[in-house]
């Protein structure tokens, strides 16, 4: 395995256009890191949280729901990012969900033909944004206030 | 057998015998993240209100405390199986490899003992005011 060769390659991604396919694939494989990372950790960081009690809570909310009108400018820093973390790990749960999804079809043997291959990836792309803003909207008007 | 080339050392023994559980056991386990994750969200989004109090009496309750612990048994099974394939993909050198497969295993053991026993803890003792 460590042994280094010298022969040819295969034409490797430069070769290629880009296609959603292509696309889907490596998202595929990014959110699933950032879901088993920064994802998994947030939840068990929400689960202690509830387990801790009420003053626990408080400060996962103060973190990653909202900082409040007299938190400190390190304070609104850091909920603001939590906050982009939270919305790229919702994206990143739809996205991987709808791309899973179209795995497991995949592995019937369903879905090949080039059209409805291309379609799907690009179909499971837009549901996973729709989505996520939807998730966002939620959240903004249930939590934040906006 | 010979003692040239990759190939030439393993052509001829056979198969390994466990080629195909790895990815079946990639997806057992995404069924289970799609079903258990879904009651999450349906469990959520029916929640009255979400200071602490409420969701430690929900957390508590066997029919909440159970399928979490499911999902999270689930998920990091998932985590364990797709980073394994990432760090395989990606890592070549062989000291590097096992190294980081060993940290992932210290990762994911460390996680799901911790989720279980936070979720096992309140349902077994009750919330903590």
């Amino acid at each position: 395995m460590g042994q280094k060769t010298n022969r040819p390659l295969s034409p490797h991604l430069q070769v290629y256009r880009w296609s959603p396919q292509m696309a889907i694939s490596i998202f595929h494989r990014a959110t699933g890191f950032v879901l088993a990372t920064a994802g998994m950790l947030t939840l068990l960081w929400w689960l202690s949280a509830i387990g801790g009690g009420t003053e626990n809570y408080a400060i996962f909310q103060k973190y990653v729901v909202s900082a409040g009108k007299n938190a400190s400018g390190v304070e609104t820093a850091a909920n603001w990012f939590f906050r982009l973390l939270a919305v790229a790990v919702t994206y990143s749960f739809f996205q991987h969900l709808f791309s899973g999804l179209r795995h497991l079809v995949l592995d019937m043997g369903a879905g090949y033909e080039l059209t409805a291959n291309r379609n799907w990836a690009l179909g499971a792309f837009i549901a996973a944004f729709f989505a996520t803003a939807l998730v966002a909207l939620f959240v903004a008007s249930r939590f934040l206030g906006v | 057998m010979g003692s040239g080339s990759n190939i030439g050392k393993v052509r001829g023994l056979g198969s390994a015998k466990h080629g195909g559980q790895h990815w079946i056991n990639q997806r057992t386990s995404a069924v289970g993240n799609l079903l258990l994750t879904t009651w999450l969200a349906v469990s959520l989004i029916l929640m009255p209100n979400f200071d602490q109090p409420a969701l430690a009496e929900w957390l508590a309750q066997p029919a909440v405390a159970v399928p979490m612990i499911l999902m999270l048994v689930s998920i990091f099974w998932h985590v364990r199986l797709g980073l394994q394939v990432l760090i395989e993909d990606y890592v070549h050198d062989d000291a590097l490899k096992f190294a980081s497969i060993t940290a992932l295993n210290f990762y994911v053991i460390t996680s799901l003992v911790f989720g279980i026993f936070v979720v096992a803890k309140l349902a077994f003792t009750g919330a903590v005011a």
